[in-house]
């Protein structure tokens, strides 16, 4: 809470510095460069996006760092997605494959 | 449970944790954590002694927490939600919840004392333990709860020679409205159980068994299902206390009147327990059967 | 309104007077009385404060830091073992520059027990970033309260304000009440510039990196060590502010003029005694008894030990022949702290006096006269010895 009400004008006088931290992304940098194995959907598979509504959504309820949306389809924040495969693990249609990053970054260039 | 249980299709969409902080790839904590603050919602202020959560958080002046938090010394947790407390009723400020947040150790070893105290003095907040089962931030020394024969830094050859503390029947022993368990692997479970302390004046305690990829060894992919494995052998169950009834709840409920899986098929996923032999493991079966045997009294009101 | 109480029950009513708005309490001897009237004033009414009885002193801090963080006005008491329980509390309370206001009773500390009187507990907490003011009776104790509050909310450091055990404490005395309406004019309410809230949501405290590093933002946020320098510099700064604040209430109420040292029949002396708290009120009997012997000497009783006041010690101690500091506490294996402080400060003058050192009055050893005199007859005068290791007053075997 930022106060203007503070009467005592001393008190500007001094800096007083603090560790206060606002809130922010990517406290860690880019923690999707962590990543080894990068999950990708396959949308034939996932049963929001086969249905073309909302369901399901175990990848979103378990991941960690919160980098899949409740969306049709659900996407992924590669950015900060660190490959932990839990999304892969628990989709109960198989529908998430991990894929070697170093071969999608090849076939990305 | 209350009759109406959150499903994945209405948990709230937002997120109140940032992405790209520091925690494990996998980690549990990361899911308690995450689905936690969807329960606890914007109302609130954290207090959150050392632990893994201090470097979730985020290190100065990054916050991944969008709720404001006032971190603390080791054993002080309880004492400093208390004082949140204090100050809230004396700028006579309402309707903000004051969430404490300690690892294993922070709760039930050195956090142990001011929490006793706060609950005796019945402070009006909820303190959530996460338990991995060893001080996974200094990397992986045995605590209080950490469970018998685990290997970790601190017990590394024959194991942790003592049992689990069992910190929520602790908990309940102080005569609070509220003790409950929960898992990272029900995060359903554990946001219903967040949102019914919230109800509840007075001190609400909620323990989490949080599995810890790296404390524990087994690759993060599997955070989620050893979380459940260990409900499913009924080494972890979830359950209630409300007003000194016990209750289990979700998937432990659902074990009642069922054949568990056997407690091996559990340690066989973690490297921790390759200290257990076949006798150890034995002897801990027939602690859970007995433990279980009481469960099914209890639901059948036979005691 | 002039009363007779005791020290405790001054300093509960400087509590009261402040309006502190979370207290937290936990007993311990000889501090005990101070908490048991402010629990009886907020039971009556007549303080409007959040009482908490915590289980422990560590809580107790603890309890402080929070609430003075949620942005209200905090406040404890303790004595010996319990101040050392706090330590790490301490260090917290000014790194994360929270104005709490504590008084320590003091009290020798453990091993062996001794719930007596001397002050190795306030000064063994002495580099926790902490203001440290010493009172010398109930007046002073009730006065530096008042002050203390106003003076942590000005600098955001917290304040210890240090009392005798049971030579204060427990003692009566006459004292003035202030007026509850001046009181409000000299420290109005607690306004800080920030406080836990979730309207402007932010992580207090958190690990910071040993370098500088960019905030969310862009902009750079200091790291930890240019935090810690600013604590110092303020602390460094405070000095000025506990000058600023005694004549402020001077101006207010008629009584104070002495942030740093109080001097006593100093103008004129070739020697000065110096010492903290009750002692230096003690000393002025054996200092007028030797006035009368035709030995220019006075005493100098040290208010402010944290910051400390260098400059004023050494403009008041420089030009005279002696210094002798008699003090409550040791630093183990070198010397008493506050001759260290002392000498260190005279450093630099033109003209250094011989500094002598007297340990007394450990564990609430009676302080007699007599030794007071003989300590002071030994190094005032021509033949007095050069400054040597510490002597121990008033040993028996």
């Amino acid at each position: 809470m930022k106060n203007d009400n503070n009467k005592n004008p001393d008190s500007k006088k001094y800096a007083c510095h603090v560790s206060h931290s606002e809130p922010g992304p990517g406290d860690g940098g880019r923690t999707g460069s962590w990543r080894v194995l990068r999950p990708v959907i396959d949308l034939d598979k996932c049963i929001p996006a086969k249905r073309n509504k909302p369901a399901c959504f175990s990848c979103w309820l378990y991941c960690p760092d919160g980098v899949i949306t409740k969306t049709v389809p659900p996407t992924i924040d590669y950015e900060y997605c660190k490959g932990c495969e839990i999304c892969a693990e628990e989709c109960p249609a198989d529908a998430i494959t991990m894929v070697e990053e170093t071969l999608m970054i090849m076939e990305e260039k | 449970m209350a009759t109406n249980k959150t499903t994945i299709l209405n948990l709230p969409e937002e997120e109140l944790v940032h992405p790209g902080n520091r925690a494990c790839s996998g980690c549990g904590l990361s899911i308690v954590y995450r689905t936690g603050l969807k329960a606890l919602g914007r109302e609130t202020i954290l207090v959150v002694p050392p632990s893994c959560l201090t470097v979730l958080q985020g290190l100065y002046p990054i916050a991944a927490t969008q709720l404001p938090c006032l971190n603390v010394t080791f054993a002080s947790t309880a004492a400093a939600a208390t004082g949140v407390l204090g100050a809230l009723r004396a700028r006579g400020k309402t309707g903000v919840q004051v969430a404490a947040w300690a690892g294993d150790g922070g709760t039930s070893d050195i956090g142990i004392q001011a929490l006793s105290g706060a609950c005796e003095r019945g402070e009006d907040f909820i303190f959530i333990c996460y338990d991995n089962e060893a001080y996974m931030n200094t990397g992986v020394q045995r605590s209080g709860t950490t469970p018998q024969h685990v290997l970790t830094t601190t017990t590394p050859i024959s194991g942790k020679q003592q049992q689990k503390k069992d910190m929520p029947a602790i908990m309940a022993a102080h005569g609070i409205d509220y003790v409950a368990t929960a898992s990272a692997a029900y995060p359903l479970d554990l946001y219903d159980k967040i949102i019914k302390a919230k109800t509840i004046s007075g001190p609400k305690y909620i323990h989490v068994h949080t599995p810890c990829p790296a404390g524990w060894g087994f690759s993060a992919r599997y955070t989620v299902k050893i979380g459940r494995l260990a409900v499913e052998t009924g080494l972890f169950d979830l359950y209630e206390q409300e007003n000194g009834n016990f209750r289990l709840t979700g998937a432990s409920q659902k074990l009642l009147g069922k054949k568990r899986k056997p407690v091996d098929e559990y340690f066989a996923t973690q490297t921790r327990f390759k200290g257990l032999d076949t006798e150890k493991t034995r002897a801990i079966q027939e602690e859970v059967d007995q433990k279980w045997a009481a469960h099914e009294k209890v639901a059948a009101g036979i005691c | 309104m002039h009363i007779i109480e005791s020290g405790n029950v001054a300093a509960a009513s400087g509590v009261q007077l402040s309006g502190a708005q979370v207290i937290a309490a936990y007993p311990i001897t000889p501090q005990t009385p101070l908490t048991e009237k402010l629990s009886e004033l907020v039971d009556a009414g007549e303080l409007n404060a959040q009482y908490i009885p915590v289980e422990s002193e560590h809580s107790a801090m603890s309890v402080c830091i929070a609430a003075s963080s949620a942005g209200t006005r905090a406040f404890t008491a303790t004595s010996a073992n319990g101040l050392l329980y706090m330590n790490e509390q301490l260090h917290w309370a000014a790194g994360a520059r929270l104005p709490i206001v504590m008084c320590v009773v003091n009290r020798g500390i453990g091993a062996p027990w001794t719930v007596w009187n001397d002050h190795q507990d306030a000064i063994s907490q002495r580099d926790t970033g902490w203001i440290q003011l010493f009172c010398c009776d109930h007046q002073q104790i009730i006065d530096t309260v008042i002050q203390a509050f106003r003076l942590a909310e000005t600098v955001r450091i917290p304040v210890m304000v240090c009392y005798d055990g049971y030579i204060l404490s427990h003692t009566y005395m006459p004292f003035d009440i202030p007026e509850p309406a001046a009181v409000s004019r000299f420290l109005p309410e607690f306004a800080p510039d920030w406080a836990l809230d979730p309207a402007c949501p932010a992580n207090l405290n958190t690990v910071t990196l040993p370098d500088i590093r960019p905030d969310v933002r862009g902009e750079t946020a200091p790291g930890y060590m240019e935090i810690r320098q600013n604590l110092h510099g303020d602390m460094r700064r405070a000095i000025d502010v506990v000058a600023d604040t005694d004549a402020a209430f001077a101006q207010t109420f008629g009584r104070g003029g002495n942030p740093f040292i109080e001097p006593y029949r100093c103008e004129d002396a070739e020697y000065v005694a110096v010492a903290m708290g009750s002692l230096s009120y003690q000393l002025r009997d054996v200092i007028d008894v030797l006035r009368q012997e035709g030995l220019a000497i006075g005493v100098a009783g040290l208010r402010l030990y944290r910051p400390f006041p260098n400059r004023a010690v050494a403009e008041a101690l420089s030009a005279k022949k002696g210094v002798i500091v008699f003090e409550k506490a040791v630093s183990y294996g070198y010397e008493g702290p506050l001759y260290a402080d002392i000498k260190a400060a005279l450093y630099d003058c033109a003209h250094r006096p011989a500094v002598h050192n007297y340990i007394l009055g450990l564990g609430g050893r009676e302080i007699k006269t007599d030794d007071l005199f003989d300590s002071l007859r030994t190094c005032c005068g021509a033949d007095a010895p050069e400054a040597r290791e510490p002597a121990f007053v008033g040993l028996k075997i």
